[in-house]
């Protein structure tokens, strides 16, 4: 076995303590396919009892091999079956079952369970319609649980229904929570293109093509990636790619390992490293200021969406490399109120609505923790999720929209959620009305795109 | 099995004999040790063998980090395991 380079243990150190190098999510998915009866009860407390039963190690685990290798894990979660699934045939009110999930957080001391969950690109069916209608109370009345629906696919267009009837749940959210900074909201994500195995919240789901349980892991190191640039800050474009991907391949990597020994002592098969760039509120940790380090004065000037696309290229690159295992979302996220340098742009003017639309065609994810003025109409927030699906569908990528209507504020107030979910400037939208389009119903098509066979 | 154990701080009489003698007490051998003094920084890396280790790793690792904060010293123990899959391909 070859010595080990000194230059290469202290830079793995300097990563670790100075730049945020860390494991964001060792995520377990559970399947609760096999728990569903037809008395909401019991099927309450067969999920329970599963899904303390497969993850009563999770916590613990990573906590020892946090010690071992001396790696953050910063985060301990669970995905699920999407509940609409168990709840239909379940009948009763699907509330129950997201208090069930939350005694089993508690219990198990996870921070995130995802998975209050609908699949509707093509229509619902009555536990869909059910479970998404129960949304706005469920997520109120639990502090730890994560909703999302998803209304488009590229296979299946956009459902325009679903799309009319979340608008109105994401305000009814905000509304249900006004008096804590709308909070319910911000643990919501409609989607388009959900991927099964992500292990990211608020969009992360098992889904039904998963086995029993997994072990799936999310990275993170945008404080890693800028410092590498700030490092070389006379490289050209093609040198600042190859940096990106000689980084992301250290950071995938360590991700990989956590994964690979994360299943090893759990006993449950390894899913997935999701390759992605996951900044968090802390100084240092922004994927905003790698942008900025690229060569722009702000995140949202001209160039953004260019050095964006560079960006979210180069660490799929050097990820696919060092993991055998590669899912998720895998790519930059820009949520706006998680973010340092985005929060900055934002409160300064530089960063609009439209330029984060712009930017969520290159990278992972979309309008990702957008704060909205709170007189912002159900149908606008409709419309903003159907362009944002658009992208998606037209495009073969994930997208999605966690916006918070911020009831009672307008331009130049904040929402403070605290944690890593940080805080959010109000954010100026279109106020020209949508209505008559979000009333149609109906679906857009598949595209052309979707004929492949 | 092999662990990192990286100790960085101001120079001072009796660094690397504590460090060492930590790992003895645990029967950690210690098979390869690079320093470098840099002015009054001083800057080692230890790779030691844990195999026979007489207590869990944590604790052997919440042993060194005692020893590095009593002297003042930022101090680090990692498996190696994080290095290779790091930097080798």
């Amino acid at each position: 076995m070859p010595v080990l380079d000194t230059k290469d243990i202290l830079e793995t150190i300097q990563m670790i303590q100075h730049d945020c190098l860390d494991v964001r999510t060792t995520t377990m998915g559970i399947s609760l396919l096999d728990c569903a009866t037809d008395d909401m009860d019991r099927t309450c407390q067969k999920v329970y009892d599963k899904v303390c039963r497969l993850a009563q190690n999770l916590v613990k685990t990573g906590e020892e091999i946090e010690r071992q290798y001396g790696i953050p894990i910063i985060n301990k979660r669970i995905s699920v079956t999407p509940i609409a699934m168990i709840a239909g045939p379940s009948g009763g009110d699907p509330v129950k079952l997201a208090l069930a999930l939350q005694r089993a957080a508690d219990v198990l001391g996870v921070n995130f369970i995802g998975g209050y969950s609908a699949l509707v690109q093509k229509g619902f069916s009555p536990g869909d319609l059910a479970l998404i209608r129960s949304i706005p109370e469920a997520l109120a009345a639990t502090e730890n649980i994560c909703a999302s629906v998803n209304v488009g696919s590229t296979k299946a267009g956009i459902n325009m229904d679903a799309v009319a009837l979340m608008g109105r749940i994401v305000r009814e959210c905000s509304e249900k929570t006004a008096d804590r900074d709308c909070i319910a909201a911000a643990k919501l994500v409609v989607l388009c293109n959900a991927p099964e195995d992500n292990p990211f919240m608020a969009g992360a789901f098992h889904g039904p093509g998963e086995p029993d349980c997994e072990i799936n892991v999310g990275v993170s190191g945008p404080g890693v990636v800028r410092a590498v640039l700030a490092k070389n800050p006379d490289a050209t474009i093609s040198e600042l790619a190859d940096l990106i991907k000689r980084t992301a391949f250290k950071i995938t990597r360590m991700g990989q390992l956590v994964g690979t020994e994360a299943s090893r002592r759990l006993g449950v098969p390894f899913g997935i490293v999701d390759l992605s760039l996951a900044p968090t509120p802390a100084i240092g940790d922004s994927v905003a200021r790698i942008l900025e380090e690229m060569g722009l004065e702000r995140c949202g000037a001209c160039g953004t969406t260019a050095c964006l696309a560079l960006l979210n290229d180069a660490v799929k690159k050097g990820g696919v490399m060092a993991s055998s295992r590669v899912g998720g979302l895998s790519g930059a996220f820009i949520p706006v109120s998680e973010d340092e340098g985005m929060i900055a742009a934002a409160s300064s003017g530089a960063l609009s609505i439209e330029k984060l639309e712009a930017m969520t065609a290159v990278c992972s994810v979309g309008l990702d923790m957008i704060v909205l003025p709170g007189d912002t109409t159900a149908e606008v927030i409709a419309a903003l999720i159907a362009d944002e699906a658009a992208i998606g569908m037209v495009n073969s990528k994930t997208t999605a929209v966690r916006v918070i209507p911020a009831i009672g504020k307008k331009d130049g107030e904040t929402l403070e959620f605290g944690g890593l979910l940080g805080s959010g400037p109000v954010m100026k939208i279109s106020r020209f009305s949508p209505a008559k389009f979000i009333q149609r119903g109906g679906q857009i098509p598949a595209p052309m795109q979707s004929l492949k066979n | 099995m092999r662990a990192v154990v990286t100790v960085i701080g101001k120079d001072m009489v009796g660094i690397l004999s504590k460090v060492a003698g930590a790992c003895a007490d645990c029967n950690a051998n210690v098979i390869e040790v690079t320093q470098s003094v840099l002015q009054d920084l001083f800057a080692m890396i230890m790779l030691v063998d844990i195999s026979e280790l007489r207590l869990p790793f944590d604790q052997f690792a919440a042993k060194i980090d005692g020893i590095g904060q009593g002297m003042g010293l930022s101090t680090h123990v990692m498996h190696e395991d994080i290095f290779n899959s790091m930097h080798r391909i």
